[in-house]
């Protein structure tokens, strides 16, 4: 039999087994050991957009795990979109990396807190966290608000504290943030398209 | 862009100046080879360095860094000597026929109004003469001394190509050979994109460097078209997306401006922006600008805005200046900034000279970092040997870090540069208890909310009244978020031509801003997204790739702003009658039997609005044309004027070798204690420009293991004619230094650096990529932004990045 790389691969990753692989001139032992089966065909296929330029590549990220209650999936591998009109299933060098971004070693994992003066983190639970910064921010806006300027003119800003906001966070990010920060008086406020 | 990645295929010449897109876009570049390949266009590169673009492409010409508005102004000067421009499409869409005021003039490199002391200027006289009817005086002969052509083409004769190669250190014959090439494409069947980026943008003129690109783009016709425009390429993933939606100093969502403190009257505030058309039967889309800003504070503050308040106007802050990240960190270094939030953005490594930044930080109450990652600014206080030297029992600032998801653990949408914007979705959780930004921000606004609801405070009327109608308040939904954003009706909005006709019901989401309304019945978020997410559904998750004109327009891939349109300006595509310039790569033309626009994209224009009616293509203008001449826009003048940068390796700018006011750009601001840290030529004497590398991504891939491995250490690209001079061999360490500071890194000495003549000397130019710090993955390197000055563009002030001053010595190789 005549076999491309191609029926090859077909006949390993459906690991229909023994008769196929006779018919590839492996004889089955005593001992049937199983084809190790492609790992995508498992896989769950999940689309996003690749976080670095704006491209705006397409990119496809499979993970394992069913989805089970406790079964965290884990995205092992993501390539370029086939189907997207810009980048056709390419990748660039750091999109070909992009599961090591989402694995990197200095991901954050906890909320921390550096106090004055501290040579250390120190870790902080969630609410703890939104607290202190909530009490911070008050503080300092009830401090410093301005209802109106020196002129008596109506200005109702908060200056004393700045915001800066992201450039790879989406947009329902972007308008919730940009939201908040107004509803607050902050005219300190900027995004990575300033720099 | 004003046009789209996919469209460069369509081009016939592209011009590649600002930027790199090879390295920095490779998949975008991507359309650059198909173009080459199947149009037979050919591809300039103009850039310091002789990068991956120009390996690819058919001419390079060096240019020395800063030197832009001088290359590209000699290159004005060339089109219109050799009357290479594109006769009916400058006559009727653009303002060259307008008369300028008499007062207005220019002399030694200042135009007039110009007060020293305050470094701006007074742009009263920067306008056009008017009629009795209020309109503009136009002269078609192009005649009149007075009209923009006239003082156009006499502004650009100071250009000559001796000149440029003067300033630019570009051979005169390279500039001549590029003049040629563009200028082909002036016929109206031709056309040139051009690509830029941060090349462009991270300049103290780097607006106006800009410009001078769009005004070469509308003398050859190539803006509106397919294969043409002015494209941006922007540096981040949802950088246009997060400046759509407004999220500066200054601005609301869809580029609407917040109110001065002089603002204190709200009908003058909508009536000064939303100008009244300056010619007879011009369109002025922004005269609608009350609808937009109506329908963002109904989204905002619901029922709390009424016409009664004018609709929370008061509520907004009033601006004093805008607080750019640069006039933050100086108000911060005095003192007057305590609390700062970095939510995905590490200023430390990011924002120009790290030993102001580090030490205004170090004067801040309380910082909070929002990240996925450890950035180098949550550990600004950590001391990390020569890459950090600090002491922290010294800095007293109180910092937060808190973790927050990357892309592939959310739900949500970016826009690219093509102004797609496109949906993605979550394909696992979070390590550890990172939350998801919107679960962080809603965790400190609902905790302040609550406080302010017990406690009282300084004006809580805001934060108490702010929408927030989630299923899950602590945690906003993407999808509702989206759907505020693009919009809904309040009450029933009814067609106005026949006001018994419901187009949209109270509650549904609308198709687009064409149904927003300024009485309160209409909710949006963001006029230029409205319709992203209509009753059809979320248009930002459609994949239908389809592309059924064959040039590139997949009108059902995702949902592109404004109004799923894919060229922007492109009624300017056709001829006065509605008929394309090029027919094989038609957008839109004149249909007369349905008395409709129509073809390959959504028309950019009154879509039945017969030829014969005389309404200009650039319909957000209330001239209904293109500008050349900017009017009072630009902080430095109407005109792109050459200006050396703040640290520039000559003496003088050419142009105005007897005018010190006029070296570097008159407008720019630069804060009292920074004037010293601004070096001469005489103690640093080579220009330094910075850059991506195409492993790396900003500060990010350092933490990635492959990025890491494939790009592992830092170091700077020097030419050979400076390394034999200062005995640097290639893998030599060397530091590099400039008044702000100095980083240590690896030589590598290259070809692709020349020795430029400029004014007459011999300048050299060093290399400085961008990617190292004091966390990761890869080895650590010094911050880059240790160098640079902490000066911006007069406009948008941006930092100057790429054109600065330092000093290059050998170091003894370590054992």
């Amino acid at each position: 039999m005549q076999a491309s790389r191609r029926t090859f691969l077909k006949v390993c990753a459906t690991g229909v087994g023994s008769s196929s692989l006779t018919l590839l001139g492996f004889a089955p032992g005593a001992a049937l050991a199983e084809v190790r089966s492609f790992k995508l065909a498992r896989a769950t296929e999940t689309r996003n957009t690749c976080p670095y330029c704006s491209v705006g590549c397409g990119v496809l990220m499979y993970s394992l795990g069913a989805g089970a209650k406790n079964v965290h999936g884990r995205i092992f591998h993501i390539e370029g979109d086939p189907d997207h009109p810009v980048n056709r299933g390419t990748l660039c060098p750091k999109g070909a990396g992009l599961v090591d971004f989402i694995h990197s070693e200095n991901r954050l994992t906890q909320p921390e807190y550096r106090a004055p003066g501290s040579r250390e983190w120190q870790p902080i639970s969630w609410d703890d966290a939104f607290t202190r910064i909530a009490k911070l921010m008050k503080e300092d806006r009830d401090a410093n608000f301005e209802t109106t300027d020196k002129d008596g003119r109506t200005v109702n800003r908060w200056n004393s504290t700045g915001f800066l906001a992201a450039s790879a966070s989406s947009n329902e990010t972007g308008y919730l943030t940009h939201k908040v920060v107004r509803s607050l008086g902050m005219l300190a406020f900027d995004n990575q398209a300033r720099v | 862009m004003t046009n789209h990645w996919v469209d460069i295929k369509n081009t016939d010449l592209v011009l590649i100046m600002g930027g790199n897109a090879a390295e920095a876009h490779p998949c975008g570049f991507k359309w650059v080879t198909e173009a080459k390949a199947h149009r037979k266009a050919r591809l300039i590169v103009v850039d310091p360095r002789f990068t991956r673009s120009a390996a690819v492409s058919d001419y390079y010409a060096p240019i020395r860094a800063g030197s832009d508005i001088a290359f590209l102004g000699g290159l004005i000067n060339y089109l219109l000597t050799e009357d290479k421009i594109q006769h009916q499409y400058v006559r009727d869409y653009t303002d060259m026929s307008y008369l300028v005021k008499d007062e207005f003039g220019f002399e030694d490199g200042i135009f007039s109004g110009y007060d020293p002391e305050k470094r701006k200027y007074d742009k009263s006289t920067w306008g056009y003469q008017t009629g009795p009817d209020g309109f503009v005086l136009a002269d078609p002969t192009l005649q009149n001394p007075r009209c923009v052509y006239q003082l156009m083409k006499a502004h650009y004769s100071r250009y000559t190509p001796e000149m440029v190669e003067r300033i630019c250190g570009t051979p005169k014959d390279a500039f001549l050979k590029v003049c040629g090439m563009i200028a082909e494409t002036s016929a109206p069947d031709r056309t040139m994109t051009i690509m830029y980026a941060l090349g462009w943008t991270q300049h103290s003129q780097g607006s106006q460097m800009i410009r001078t690109g769009a005004m070469v783009q509308l003398l050859l016709g190539n803006i509106g078209v397919a294969g043409g425009g002015m494209n941006a390429l922007r540096g981040h993933s949802n950088i246009q997306g997060l400046t759509d939606l407004g999220l500066l100093s200054n601005l609301l969502p869809g580029y609407m401006t917040l109110p001065g403190e002089a603002e204190q009257d709200f009908p003058a505030y909508l009536a000064k922006r939303s100008p009244k058309p300056l010619r007879p039967g011009q369109l002025s889309y922004w005269q609608n600008y009350p609808k937009f800003f109506v329908s963002t504070m109904k989204a905002w503050y619901g029922d709390a805005a009424t016409a009664e308040n004018n609709w929370c106007y008061d509520w907004l802050p009033k601006l004093d200046k805008t607080h750019d990240i640069l006039q933050v960190f100086e108000d911060m270094s005095n003192g007057k900034v305590h609390g700062y939030i970095c939510q995905g953005f590490n200023p430390l490594a990011s924002a120009p000279c790290k030993v102001k930044v580090s030490g205004s930080l170090s004067k801040l109450k309380y910082l909070v970092i929002i990240d996925p990652l450890a950035t180098e600014t949550s550990e600004f206080w950590q001391d990390h040997g020569e890459y950090n030297d600090v002491d922290p029992t010294k800095i007293q600032t109180e910092v937060f870090r808190l973790p927050s998801t990357c892309f592939a653990e959310e739900d949500g949408s970016l826009v690219n540069s093509g102004r797609w914007l496109q949906w993605h979705w979550k394909g696992a959780e979070p390590p550890g208890e990172a939350l998801n930004d919107q679960e962080i921000v809603a965790g400190i606004f609902l905790k302040l909310k609550a406080l302010y609801k017990k406690d009282g405070g300084a004006f809580p009327d805001p934060i108490l009244n702010l929408t927030w109608k989630h299923r899950q308040p602590a945690n906003p939904s993407p999808e509702e978020l989206a759907k505020e954003f693009s919009g809904r009706a309040i009450k029933d909005v009814l067609d106005p031509k026949d006001p018994t006709k419901v187009l949209v019901k109270a509650g549904e989401q609308l198709n687009g801003f064409a149904e927003l309304r300024d009485d309160g019945s209409t909710a949006c978020g963001c006029w230029i997204f409205a319709g992203a997410w209509s009753e059809k559904g979320n248009l930002m998750a459609r994949r239908d790739n389809a592309d059924p004109y064959g040039i590139g327009q997949t009108l059902n891939w995702s949902f592109a702003w404004p109004a799923n349109r894919r060229v922007l300006y492109n009624r300017a595509s056709c001829d006065t009658e509605g008929k394309p310039y090029d027919p094989n790569r038609k957008l839109v033309g004149w249909d007369a039997s349905s008395g409709k626009w129509g073809g390959s994209d959504i028309p950019d224009f009154k879509v039945d609005s017969s030829p014969s009616d005389g309404m200009g293509p650039f319909i957000m203008n209330p001239e209904g044309v293109a500008r050349f001449f900017a009017r009072d826009m630009m902080a430095e003048g109407p005109f792109p004027e050459h200006y050396e940068p703040l640290e520039s390796p000559i003496a003088t700018n050419p142009l105005h070798p007897d005018n010190p006011k006029a070296r570097f750009n008159p407008a720019a601001r630069v804060f009292k204690g920074d004037w010293a840290s601004m070096g001469e030529a005489d103690q640093y004497p080579y220009v330094a420009t910075t850059y991506r590398l195409t492993e790396h991504f900003h500060y990010w891939t350092k933490h990635v293991r492959l990025s890491a491995i494939v790009q592992p250490e830092q170091f700077v690209e020097i030419g050979e004619e400076l390394a034999a001079a200062k005995g640097i061999k290639a893998g030599d360490p060397v530091r590099v230094r400039s008044k702000r500071g100095f980083i240590v890194a690896v030589a590598v000495v290259t070809k692709r650096l020349k020795t430029l003549e400029v004014d007459g000397k011999p300048v050299h130019t060093v290399g400085i990529p961008i990617h190292w710090g004091f966390k990761g993955v890869a080895r650590n390197g010094f911050i880059t932004n240790t160098l640079t000055p902490f000066v911006g563009d007069a406009n948008t002030q941006t930092p100057e990045f790429k054109a600065f001053l330092v000093d290059v010595e050998k170091l003894p190789v370590k054992v």
